[in-house]
């Protein structure tokens, strides 16, 4: 009873919040994908000459507050193979000292002869669709710093580290890092580097930080490259507002609601159960040795 | 001088004794020596020469002996090899081996520290118990014996420094270091008394005696130029056999075992000894002869291993499905995974060989969900459970403050096995009695005297004035406590008191409250006897002779008492002792004994000086248990030769002159009475010879006594045979062999708690009887099925047999057995009153052929159909036996207790062995799991703590499994969503804490102190007991339901964890949620989730409880911030998570709060509905005691109290209802007959 009289509450609360948030979501893989090349989605994304570039119209279907949060969603991505999520150097990512240490990176550890900084799997597969927001004709800024945790720009991530020898490889993976720029301060490996724990996932890209009016229709213009087509994964474009919950999800609030309904109506179920049949508590004839006369 | 004076002071025991002390001289010349030759006769020992023995060829053990498992040096490899005998353990080495490679899904560390954990934990228990074991093994070994250290001077050594051919002396009571040749004691023919109790369990005492030629060694002095050799057989652990040769002034000399005084065994009734050591420290027989006691393993340990079985299965088995998971999605999807560079794998996650993979993975599998086996579970069980035995030792209510001995769990892994004790099957001497006699009653000529009623009269009629009491109400408007007739042996004193004076006031009013006779072994009182004043009684020359017999047909010692000038009696049996203090008392002090003569100082009323009179024994035919009887034969002061006997009534009965049996009616008369009394009897009887006579018999027997040869002893008791016959009877003894405190109580509040009492007893059938009679086993009006070959026994015992037909007879036995077992089933069968009660009586010789295969179930069916059961005259091995029938018969746990070396069987035998720390040596307690000082004390060994260690472990193991699934399946639907490849979602050290720290110590707390109800409840509902062996809290039902509830917790936190965490961002920050911050969240709400079980799972918290349950969950926290806050190297993704990405979200404390609640709904519906419409006992209890009810209605708490017991057919309690029933049945008899007499 006590639980469902405190759930109940949170339950709606969460759901409030939860219903609150905005959120447009785009699936572009299969419409960024060129009449020419449909059937054949593999050598039009590994082709390096091929135009990948696409344009997409969002509609904001209610008025969304700043900041809106831009994500990235793949699925069928297994980030968490054990494969992937141990291949890095934590180590050779703090400081410019380690540049030598990649264990664990196995097969992308070294590359011409000389260890790759970063290094391993989750740093070569990193994300490289890009997009461009604008509103009315007029670019909306993505802010892409700060979307990763503070302590990782500041501990995990050396500001001393700069990408070298990376996609230098034989086989390229995803996105080329500027090597003029100190690991610290490339956020989107950052944000990739945290893997996630399911094969469907979002990734924080950037802030748009300006209101959305209802109704208004952002176009977005994206570079197609990642490959997502050999293990048939799908890419979503994923912009969104926050409450004090996060995002969008329902099932915290729906969850309470149900456990506190459920322990209202176990409750509920008791009382009249007693009513119905009381006992004293502490009645002794329900000792064992009263219930059935015969003894045992 | 003194020496001089000493030597007359010895006696020669020869002369006198009969059996034991012939010296066969014959045997002593060279010729007899015994041939040693071969192997197993090498060992040579130079006497006084001890040098010698310290290089190599002949240098023995030294003294020093070690019943430890280890040494230093052995330790650790020994330990840790017996660590791994557990296959739990097995696995997580081979887990932790394998962590050392790629195929690791953790990281090295996390597999090693809990296991290094665990396992030294279990060492640092191994070390302690052998520390101990250690300690307990200096103390014997730094003992001090006086040891001859050259040129005739001694002084004391420490045991451990005795080497062999060292010549000790050995003082009175004390325990002799090693094995010891005798050489000279300090009674000239050097006799000496050994108590065997150690070795044997035999109480009385036997005769050792040196060689002829080694008596002149009478003084210290003597060993100054002594040089002997002997040689002899190996160290061997045959108590009863020793061959060798000694060497000694070129003389050879055989020895056999009576030379030889075998180690733990004491000196008694002897002054000094002094003896050449020959075996030392484990060479000694009695340290070649411990066997190590079998290990015994409790019920729910065994159970234990069928679930780990079951959980090692479902382990195969999920690391069977992820690895077929992982095989196909590494050969069909993996090849896609371009991010994995498929292409350059090793055979880890080769897409083109998965079966190899497959394999890989296998591996990695059966360690990634090894948390289903919970690794810490044994190591928690045993510290619960030597916490729960340090409870037990210090129990206070358990402690005898006359002996000092606190009770002593010795093994600490039975104490759960306590609660479900079905079947007590006990040691009658000195367990349920003291072994200390009191001379109680007797019958002289035909008239009985003594007024003083034995403890089972009393109890009698404590009974039927209770009975009165009950019975009050209907009849009479006395107010009485109608709650008092269960009540006899509760706390209120005013009741049972009150029962007393009734009782003594109504029955036996002669006698006064307190007995003032505090003397040991006397209890008898009787005016017509006492202070002389026999006198005037009618036969009192009868009497007197009576007196005389007491006084002077014995074999003890007196020894002055400083204080009083009175004597105390060195007497080889209790029933002696009292005999004498019997004498005593009636004025016949016996005071002296001289080699010839034994000096009695008698004392008339009417003259006032006691007279000293010395009566010359001539011959002694002392007792053994096959001719059941003794007498001396002793001169007079008149010149007057008489042979004075006692014995049991069926031998002197039987040998009684056709003149002698003038009183016979009414002793048997007397005899029965005392015998239903609980007294044991012996009869008295004598013979007046001619000079004559006696010397025609003199000649024969010394023939016989100077025969050599193996038909020796038959010719001695043919003679000793015709000298005791034609006996006139006098009279008869009844001693009463006093019940340990306590012992009816305990036996009628075991019999409530539904528990089985059998007596196994070296005793006779009559005094078994008796015994069972005064502890409330047996009553009147129970059917006794008394079961015996006695009749066919006579007819197989005619000499003249041949084997065909001995062989028939035996064929006879068995059938005439087997229709006594069937006729009585039948019986019990047939039996419609369903208060009716059988008691089942046999003999040991019945018990050795109905313990034969074909017989046993048989045997087995009708036991269990009884009541009680007593086995008397059964032999250590016997006992044993038994009790394996009873133990695999029934299939449930037994319990012996017992005190003497020859219970050590059947201690070792059962599911737990008791010993009584009590006056008889220590080997029974050496060999016991428990040891007590009283047998009351087993009662709340058994009600109380077995109750509660029973239901602690219990709860425990179900726990340790509920939490170890929950945890564990949430790893394998993680490999699920990850393609099975092995990956866990929780960090490395996250999982190294949970089953080590947090989460084990709510457990190990839970099962130290949890206590359903307290003990006194315990003690006053012993129906409660009946939860253990009922297995009420580890049963299936209850083991899989918890397992369920696990399966549960385990879904739970995992699928509501991953769709909250789905793909939102958790935090206004739009963050959204990697592994780290998933894997935390749910590793946050498992250790809720577990801990609040925990709560609701514990009835009885105190500040301890709190503290480690909301302390895990607090540690869990404070882990996580210091985590956090080291370097990321070493945390990785945790770095900081608490702070930075955890604490600040609401969604990770409102999950915490939702999914913790949601995995505790079921349990909490299970246990309110439980508790709302279907209470167990204890739930009432607790309600009861919660709201005090007990204080507000007394009456209602008294009479739950009354009911709250097991039906059962024995113990107080139940006789007082068979009495009630009888007294009804009569009265309603008697209304009906009034209503008829109205009606006509």
């Amino acid at each position: 009873m006590l639980i469902s009289v405190i759930f109940i509450p949170i339950g709606v609360a969460s759901l409030l919040a939860s219903r609150d948030v905005v959120e447009i979501v785009d699936r572009y893989e299969t419409d960024c994908i060129p009449a020419n090349y449909t059937g054949d989605e593999l050598s039009f994304i590994q082709d390096p000459s091929s135009n990948k570039t696409c344009s997409r119209t969002l509609t904001v279907p209610k008025h969304m507050k700043q900041p809106i949060y831009v994500y990235y969603q793949l699925d069928n991505f297994y980030q968490n193979h054990r494969r992937y999520v141990k291949s890095r150097n934590d180590k050779q990512l703090r400081s410019a000292d380690n540049a030598n240490s990649t264990s664990g990176c196995d097969p992308e550890d070294r590359a011409n002869g000389s260890p790759i900084v970063p290094c391993g799997l989750i740093a070569w597969s990193l994300f490289n669709d890009t997009y461009n927001f604008s509103l009315n004709n007029e670019a909306l800024t993505v802010n892409t710093s700060g979307i990763s945790w503070k302590s990782d720009r500041d501990k995990k991530f050396g500001d001393n580290v700069y990408p070298r020898n990376f996609q230098n490889g034989t086989l390229i993976g995803g996105k080329r890092l500027d090597p003029s720029r100190p690991l610290s301060e490339q956020e989107d490996l950052i944000v990739w580097m945290r893997t996630a724990a399911l094969p469907t996932f979002r990734k924080l890209y950037g802030k748009i930080e300006v209101d959305l009016e209802a109704n208004s229709t952002i176009s977005v213009t994206l570079e197609n490259n990642y490959n997502t087509y050999s293990f048939g994964g799908k890419k979503k474009l994923v912009l969104s507002t926050t409450r004090w919950l996060g995002g969008k999800n329902d099932f915290l609030g729906i969850a309470y609601l149900t456990v506190g309904g459920l322990c209202f109506f176990l409750a509920m179920a008791f009382i009249v159960v007693y009513l119905v049949k009381p006992r004293q508590l502490g009645d002794p004839s329900y000792l064992s040795w009263n219930r059935s006369p015969s003894g045992h | 001088m003194t020496r001089r004076a000493r030597i007359r002071e010895k006696l020669r025991w020869s002369n006198i004794y009969t059996f034991s002390c012939i010296r066969p001289n014959v045997l002593e010349s060279e010729g007899g020596a015994h041939s040693l030759q071969g192997e197993g006769f090498s060992r040579i020992v130079h006497c006084n020469q001890p040098r010698v023995h310290r290089k190599k060829p002949l240098k023995y053990p030294s003294n020093y002996i070690s019943t430890t498992k280890y040494n230093i040096i052995t330790f650790l490899p020994k330990a840790i090899f017996e660590q791994f005998r557990r296959v739990a353990n097995l696995y997580f080495l081979l887990a932790a081996s394998l962590s050392l490679t790629p195929i690791t899904p953790f990281t090295p560390v996390s597999m090693i520290a809990p296991l290094a954990f665990v396992v030294g934990l279990s060492m640092a228990k191994e070390a302690l118990e052998d520390w101990r074991r250690f300690i307990q093994d200096m103390k014997v070994n730094s003992r001090k014996v006086c040891i001859h250290k050259g040129d005739g001077m001694f002084g004391y050594k420490q045991w451990q420094k005795i080497r062999v051919g060292d010549v000790v002396k050995v003082e009175k009571d004390q325990f002799f270091p090693a094995d010891l040749l005798l050489l000279s004691s300090s009674y000239e023919d050097g006799i000496c008394y050994v108590e065997t109790m150690n070795l044997d369990g035999e109480t009385n005492l036997k005769i050792k005696r040196s060689l002829e030629v080694t008596l002149p060694l009478g003084d210290d002095e003597d060993f100054k130029d002594f040089r002997g050799t002997i040689k002899c057989e190996d160290p061997n652990p045959n108590l009863y056999t020793f061959v060798g040769n000694f060497e000694y002034d070129r003389q050879i000399f055989a020895l056999d075992p009576s030379q030889i005084l075998l180690r733990d065994s004491k000196l008694r009734n002897t002054g000094y000894v002094y003896g050449v050591v020959i075996f030392t420290g484990h060479d000694s027989k009695v340290m070649q002869n411990s066997t190590k006691s079998p290990s015994k393993r409790c019920r729910i340990e065994k159970k234990m291993d069928y679930i780990i079985y079951i959980l090692f299965t479902l382990l195969v088995l999920i690391s069977l499905i992820s690895s077929i998971g992982f095989a196909v999605k590494t050969k069909f999807q993996m090849p896609d995974w371009w991010y994995l560079q498929p292409k350059h794998t090793d055979d880890l996650y080769n897409p083109k060989r998965p079966a190899v993979s497959g394999f890989f993975h296998m591996v990695t599998a059966l360690i990634l969900y090894g948390y289903l086996i919970p690794i810490s579970l044994y190591v928690s069980i045993e510290v619960v459970k030597v916490l729960q035995a340090m409870f037990i030792n210090q129990d206070i209510q358990m402690y005898d403050e006359e002996t000092g001995n606190p009770a002593l769990a010795r093994t600490s892994n039975l104490n759960d096995e306590l609660g479900q004790v079905d079947t007590i099957l006990s040691d009658k001497t000195g367990t349920l009695t003291c072994n200390q006699m009191d001379f109680l009653k007797c019958s002289i000529a035909g008239v009985s005297y003594g007024v003083v009623s034995s403890e089972v009269e009393i109890a009698a009629v404590k009974l039927m004035a209770g009975d009165l009491n009950e019975q009050n109400p209907d009849i009479s408007n006395v107010p009485v406590q109608t709650s008092s007739t269960h009540d006899f042996w509760g706390n209120n004193g005013t009741n049972i008191e009150a029962s007393e004076i009734e009782l003594e006031a109504g029955i036996t009013p002669k006698i006064g409250k307190s007995r003032k006779h505090l003397i040991k072994g006397f209890s008898f009182e009787d005016d017509r006897l006492m202070d002389g004043n026999w006198c005037n009684e009618p036969n009192a020359k009868v009497i007197l002779l009576f007196f005389r017999i007491l006084a002077l047909c014995h074999t003890a010692i007196p020894e002055p008492k400083e204080e009083t000038g009175g004597f105390n009696y060195e007497a080889e049996s209790p029933d002696e002792g009292a005999f004498l203090a019997a004498a005593r008392e009636f004025g016949f002090e016996f005071c002296k004994r001289t080699q010839t003569s034994v000096f009695i100082r008698e004392r008339y009323p009417s003259s006032g000086h006691p007279i000293e009179r010395e009566f010359k024994v001539l011959n002694l035919l002392e007792f053994s248990s096959k001719r059941k009887r003794m007498s001396v034969i002793v001169r007079d002061e008149g010149g007057q030769i008489l042979l004075l006997c006692k014995g049991a009534d069926s031998i002197i009965f039987e040998r009684l002159a056709k003149n002698g049996r003038v009183y016979e009616e009414d002793t048997t008369r007397h005899l029965n009475e005392y015998g239903e009394a609980g007294l044991r009897t012996l009869v008295l009887a004598y013979r007046k010879l001619d000079e004559s006579e006696y010397s025609a018999w003199n000649s024969e027997f010394f023939k016989a006594k100077t025969t050599i040869g193996p038909e020796r002893d038959a010719l001695l008791e043919r003679v000793a045979d015709l000298m005791e016959k034609d006996l006139i009877l006098i009279g008869a003894t009844a001693v009463e062999d006093k019940l340990q405190k306590g012992v009816p109580q305990c036996i009628d509040k075991l019999a409530q708690a539904g528990l089985k009492i059998w007596v196994l007893t070296g005793d006779k059938m009559e005094t078994a009887i008796n015994i069972g009679f005064a502890c409330s086993l047996l009553r009147q009006g129970m059917k006794q099925i008394v079961i015996s070959t006695a009749n066919v026994d006579a007819l197989a015992s005619v000499p003249e047999k041949t084997l065909l037909l001995c062989l028939m007879t035996d064929q006879a036995v068995r059938e005439n057995i087997l229709m006594q077992i069937t006729n009585a089933s039948q019986m019990i069968k047939l039996e419609k009153d369903p208060h009716a009660a059988f008691a089942l009586i046999i003999d040991g010789k019945t018990l050795s052929y109905a313990l034969e295969d074909d017989m046993k179930l048989q045997f087995l069916g009708l036991a269990v159909d009884c009541a009680s059961v007593i086995c008397c005259r059964v032999s250590p091995r016997q006992k044993a036996l038994v009790t394996r029938l009873v133990k695999e018969g029934t299939g449930k746990t037994t319990l012996a207790i017992g005190d003497g070396a020859n219970d050590v069987g059947m201690i070792q035998e059962a599911d737990i062995g008791v010993g009584i720390s009590g006056v008889e040596g220590m080997q029974a307690v050496m060999a016991s799991d428990f040891s007590i000082a009283q047998f009351r004390f087993l009662e709340r060994l058994l009600v109380v703590h077995g109750h509660w260690c029973y239901k602690r472990i219990a709860q425990m193991v179900c726990y340790f499994f509920y939490k170890n699934i929950a945890f564990g399946l949430t790893l394998f639907y993680f490999e699920a969503f990850t393609g099975f490849s092995g990956q866990s979602v929780y960090d490395d050290r996250y999982m190294l804490l949970f089953n080590v720290i947090l989460t084990s110590l709510p457990v190990i707390s839970l099962g130290v102190f949890e206590q359903d109800v307290s003990s006194e409840v315990c003690l006053q509902f012993p129906a409660l007991y009946q939860q253990g062996p009922r297995n009420l809290f580890f049963d299936w039902y209850r083991i899989i339901g918890w397992m369920a509830n696990g399966l549960y917790a385990s879904l739970i936190i995992f699928f509501l964890n991953l769709i909250i965490f789905y793909d939102q961002a958790f935090r206004s920050g739009g963050q959204t949620a990697d592994m780290a911050a998933v894997g935390t969240t749910m590793f946050t709400c498992i250790i809720w989730a577990v801990n609040c079980q925990m709560a609701l799972t514990m009835s009885h918290f105190t500040w301890i409880q709190h503290l480690f349950v909301w302390g895990s969950i607090g540690t869990w926290y404070i882990f996580l911030l210091l985590y956090g806050m080291s370097s990321p190297i070493l945390s990785g993704n945790a770095f900081r998570i608490l702070v930075e990405a955890l604490a600040p979200a609401p969604i990770f404390w409102s999950a915490t709060l939702l999914i913790t609640a949601a995995c505790n709904l079921p349990y909490l519906t299970h246990i309110s509905f439980q508790r709302s419409f279907n209470p167990m006992d204890h739930h009432v209890i607790q309600e009861i005691k919660y709201y005090r009810k007990d204080v507000e209605d007394q009456r209602m708490w008294t009479r739950e109290r009354s009911k709250a017991r097991q039906e059962t057919k024995i113990g107080f309690t139940v006789r007082v209802e068979a009495k009630i029933r009888q007294f009804r049945g009569r009265l309603t008899k008697k209304y009906s007959t009034l209503s008829v007499q109205t009606g006509s």
